[in-house]
């Protein structure tokens, strides 16, 4: 009799396994696949989390391993939450943050409902666009920091170039007004041809036919504009907003490759001064604490804004 | 408004999300502005509130 491949391989299989696997259902083997990736997620993601949610509530200072460990209470929260240096801190991330975004949003649109129109060349600078963000943040904090140097950078130059100032009459990273505008500027020109990439896919994701169907309407570029080209690009951008604000939230590296958060503390953003308070000043306890509202601030604030964009994609 | 307060009596998830993200928005509002430290105080509690409440709310019928 043949036999099928089937049959070939289950007789292959050594019966200690066979015996084994015997009486297994379906939901049981296809908890079985998925085992090491729930533990490896616990692992990774879920236990950390714990972890720190519990040392909020303690002294435990990482570089005293043998100390006594005291369990706080709300202390740590109710320091950092009455700490007026912290609220400095906050007020500079959403400086920060809000002027990225704006400036993201409206350059890396902008910038793709250029080149989504056909001209010569449109592959080449689409690729010129792309290549700051290709950079390694570390790379670019290093090398923006020569372009605003006030005797040799490029951009004092352009600067003066343009307005007729003196180009050693100041410093961008040096000055308490211009600083945080210094990171804003660095920070826009690496991640808007990330906008300007999601932006464009959304712009070509739209049909030329409605087009057709509202010039057909005798609609008006500018209502096409309103009416169509926003409406349907606008769950991409909401995207990329979400994205960069999240990112941005927590931006660390480029800023502290920049400017160290000074001059004084004045682009101390919240995570560079989470990382002093925790790898500094080894408070880790109170580090924690902050860390968990940080996490709460921007886990809430997804949540609503995945909630809108789910509205904006079923309309 | 009378029908967003209906829901909120029903228990119905609209309603009841939308409370949960105003605190959120609320409580990020006030962690980040610059005017009153009591504001900043009180954020954080309003921001938890909110996200607490969300994932509770989304559970909630239509």
């Amino acid at each position: 009799m043949l036999k099928s491949s089937v049959d070939r391989i289950a007789e292959a299989t050594p019966h200690a396994i066979a015996r084994r696997m015997h009486g297994l259902s379906d939901r049981a083997l296809a908890w079985l696949f998925v085992a090491p990736s729930i533990v490896l997620l616990l692992a990774v993601n879920i236990f950390p989390l714990i972890w720190t949610i519990r040392l909020s509530f303690t002294n435990f200072r990482v570089n005293r391993p043998n100390a006594e460990v005291d369990f706080v209470g709300l202390k740590n929260y109710a320091s950092i939450l009455s700490d007026r240096d912290i609220w400095l801190t906050m007020q500079a991330t959403a400086h920060f943050l809000i002027w990225t975004i704006v400036l993201q949003v409206l350059i890396g649109f902008s910038l793709a409902y250029l080149i989504n129109k056909k001209f010569r060349g449109n592959d080449l600078w689409t690729t010129i666009i792309v290549l700051p963000m290709m950079l390694s943040p570390a790379v670019v904090g290093n090398f923006w920091t020569f372009l605003y140097q006030p005797q040799i950078g490029l951009f004092n130059y352009a600067v003066g170039f343009l307005t007729g100032a003196d180009p050693s009459s100041f410093s961008m990273i040096g000055d308490v007004k211009l600083a945080p505008w210094a990171i804003i500027i660095v920070d826009t020109w690496m991640w808007t041809p990330f906008v300007m990439l999601i932006c464009l896919a959304g712009l070509r994701s739209i049909p030329g036919s409605i087009y057709e169907a509202a010039e057909c309407d005798r609609a008006s570029k500018w209502r096409q504009f309103w009416t169509i080209t926003i409406p349907l690009v606008l769950p991409f951008l909401m995207l990329a907003v979400l994205f960069r604000g999240i990112e941005n939230f927590k931006m660390f590296d480029l800023v502290v490759q920049l400017t160290g958060g000074g001059p004084g503390s004045i682009t101390e953003l919240t995570s560079i001064n989470l990382k002093r308070e925790a790898f500094e000043k080894w408070r880790t306890g109170y580090a924690s604490a902050y860390a968990v509202i940080l996490f709460v601030t921007v886990f809430g604030l997804a949540s609503i804004y995945v909630k809108a964009l789910n509205k904006v994609k079923q309309r | 408004m009378t029908r967003f307060f209906n829901g909120l009596l029903h228990f119905r998830r609209s309603a009841w999300e939308m409370l949960a993200s105003v605190l959120i928005a609320a409580g990020v509002v006030m962690l980040m502005q610059p005017f009153a430290l009591t504001l900043y105080s009180w954020s954080f509690v309003v921001t938890l509130l909110g996200t607490v409440m969300f994932i509770i709310v989304s559970h909630f019928p239509e």
